[in-house]
């Protein structure tokens, strides 16, 4: 039994390390007022590159930083779009996703069904995972999972008690007066959106690289989309973030779970996303003036206006 | 030193709108050209096999016509929507739920009535399937505030589980050799098509009425205005008197009814059965919210930016043939071309002009 509950709560933190991930990301964006819907695509392209680059270099660390690059350079695609031409915010994320989506289906192309010989494996901490039931399961774990916990805490950190914290914040709120201050609202912005990029590269370079060790189409399957529900449920928070994400990872599990019990597996793969559903209907239960959105999201700003 | 200086633009001539529009695809054009040049694939060769694949011959422009039916459909139920700017990214499934529904009026009364009845019927039931789904994101934003972004996606992933459920249990067929598909419809049920092509007639004619019906509303009628000044200015539509849940619901029972009807045609036209989700719809949903872009958002240019993607998505299927390129180009295509189009809206609506000498 014990064996059980410790590898249901391992396997539930590993599927939603690629949540925590993006949602982290996702919520510096929209804190500084740039909703991004490019996450998906971006995602694709971080667990493409990741795999292309570990399969040539046979370095799965490489692997990571070249997907980082790469989620940050074609999020700039958004950034440009978004705030220097000011253009709507949902459509140019859509876009940003079918094109990050594309190109990660042409350039993975000739990779498919060719597994990795190497991948990034759990890293046991030394002596913490020897404590019983918490080590295996929290210090046992892939080194994403340690990123993914340290960088919710770092960003939420930043955000809540740092100068450049305040800055984005207030780029979301009020981003005139932000400007009156001397801050660079669209730097900050653009500063934003790519480091998003780099988070849900991140995410992407987890799945192909860790989680699994194969490249196939389609493989974010909506993760990118579970993201963005998270952020709301998140309240823009990432300590909340910590713990949407791992519900999610819980209910991702729950569906291999259940599939010995006969039911269909159709309905259990619909589970993660009536889940969202049902997550944004109980958010949205509550006072929406209390759920605390960044006041300016997805309003575009032009220096010096009215 | 230069410098850009950007203003408003009060008023853009047609003829500026429009080569501004045609800078915008060509500049996409060339960057797509770019992105084949590092996928290892000749621009030119891929450009020329993609233009004689979709225009080019008589065959390739019967198949534009066939794929361009459900874009038109969608789209002009999109531009509708998107004008309220109320984000339905859910057309894929709206079409297969009207498919679904559509399917199950042909299957069990095709058999016993003539095809002048049980072909009305189809449509109007497949409608009916896609507004209902179509309805459940404008509630959900309504009384839960729900982003509809989110939701219609989150249905999207739903429905096709939902009908990969139908059709590997209680539809389907015993007669398919095990594959999950359902029976066939009825020979009164299945649309007849254009001699020697796959063009179905009745859901082409459909389609271009209800653009053309469509547009007439959205310029001319009261309701048409409502639409207009809730996604231009929701505070002056609050002040106006606009009930806001009505007209929301309303069009998405536009947009969501008519992306089943394209289901309809989908599966009575060209399937006659139902299978995959994939093959039903391959991503005729997404291709179409770009399809409303492209036409400014007027659904009887829909007709024209329908046909344009349509070719694309044929031409992508020649140099899949021809090139070995996988299924994702076609989504390269559409993300690039979207982008450039976002951003040729930004000098439709600005002046800029670059300017020598110190920023004023």
């Amino acid at each position: 039994m014990e064996e059980i509950i410790i590898s249901v709560v391992q396997r539930t933190l590993v599927a939603g390390t690629p949540l925590l991930l993006g949602t982290v990301g996702e919520i510096i964006s929209e804190r500084s007022g740039i909703l991004n819907l490019g996450v998906e695509g971006v995602m694709a392209v971080g667990a493409v590159t990741a795999f292309i680059v570990t399969h040539h270099t046979g370095n799965p660390w490489l692997g990571l930083c070249a997907a980082i690059v790469a989620g940050m350079l074609i999020s700039i695609v958004h950034a440009f779009a978004s705030v220097s031409l000011q253009s709507n915010q949902v459509v140019s994320g859509l876009a940003l996703t079918m094109l990050g989506l594309g190109l990660a289906g042409l350039l993975g192309k000739p990779y498919v069904g060719k597994p990795l010989s190497i991948k990034i494996n759990a890293m046991p901490i030394p002596f913490l995972s020897d404590i019983p039931i918490v080590g295996p399961v929290l210090f046992n774990q892939s080194p994403f999972f340690y990123l993914a916990i340290l960088l919710a805490i770092g960003v939420w950190f930043m955000l809540e008690h740092t100068l450049l914290g305040i800055r984005i914040r207030s780029a979301g709120e009020n981003p005139k007066a932000t400007e009156t201050q001397g801050v660079n609202v669209s730097l900050i912005r653009y500063l934003s959106v790519l480091t998003a990029g780099g988070f849900s590269a991140m995410a992407g370079a987890h799945l192909s690289i860790s989680y699994s060790k194969s490249w196939i189409e389609g493989m974010t399957a909506g993760r990118g989309w579970i993201v963005i529900a998270l952020t709301i449920f998140a309240l823009w928070n990432p300590l909340r973030a910590v713990f949407g994400a791992f519900l999610f990872g819980g209910i991702f599990v729950l569906q291999y779970m259940l599939q010995p019990l006969g039911i269909s597996p159709n309905f259990l793969a619909m589970l993660p996303y009536l889940a969202t559903l049902l997550v944004l209907l109980v958010g949205g239960l509550r006072d929406s003036r209390r759920l605390n959105a960044p006041a300016m999201l997805a309003e575009p700003y032009r220096r010096g206006e009215r | 030193m230069l410098h850009v200086k950007v203003s408003d633009r009060e008023q853009i001539s047609a003829l500026g709108s429009f080569l501004t529009l045609v800078l915008a695809l060509a500049a996409g054009m060339v960057a797509i050209g770019l992105l084949f040049i590092i996928s290892g694939v000749n621009p030119f060769f891929a450009f020329k096999k993609i233009f004689s694949g979709s225009f080019g011959s008589l065959y390739g422009f019967k198949e534009t016509i066939t794929k361009a039916i459900p874009l038109i459909l969608i789209g002009g139920g999109l531009a509708v929507v998107f004008k309220a700017k109320f984000w339905n990214i859910g057309a894929e499934s709206q079409l297969l739920m009207g498919a679904i529904f559509g399917t199950w009026v042909g299957l069990n009364w095709g058999p016993s009535l003539p095809s002048p009845v049980i072909v009305p019927l189809m449509f109007l039931a497949g409608f009916l399937g896609g507004a209902l789904w179509g309805l459940i994101p404008a509630i959900l934003k309504l009384r839960f505030s729900i982003n509809e972004v989110i939701s219609t996606l989150m249905l999207n992933y739903i429905c096709a589980e939902f009908l990969t459920m139908l059709i590997v249990g209680p539809w389907k067929s015993p007669k398919k050799f095990g594959f999950p598909y359902t029976d066939d419809l009825p020979d009164s049920a299945i649309l007849s098509l254009l001699p020697g092509s796959r063009i179905h007639t009745a859901t082409l004619i459909v389609a271009v009425v209800a653009v053309v019906v469509l547009t007439i509303v959205i310029y001319k009628t009261r309701f048409g205005y409502e639409v207009r000044v809730i996604g231009e200015n929701p505070d002056a539509a609050k002040y106006a008197g606009i009930d806001f849940s009505r007209t929301t619901m309303l069009i998405m029972v536009i947009s969501g009814g008519m992306a089943g009807l394209a289901g309809v045609g989908e599966v009575a036209g060209i399937h006659h059965y139902l299978s995959y989700p994939d093959s039903i719809s391959s991503g005729y949903g997404f291709t179409a919210i770009i399809v409303a872009w492209l036409a400014k958002l007027n659904p009887i240019y829909v007709i024209f930016s329908g046909i344009f993607f349509a070719g694309i998505l044929v031409g992508g299927d020649a140099i899949q043939i021809s090139l070995g390129l996988p299924a994702a180009t076609v989504a390269v295509f559409n993300g690039t071309l979207l982008i450039f189009l976002i951003m040729g809206d930004f000098f439709t609506k600005n002046k800029v002009r670059i300017l020598a000498g110190e920023r004023g």
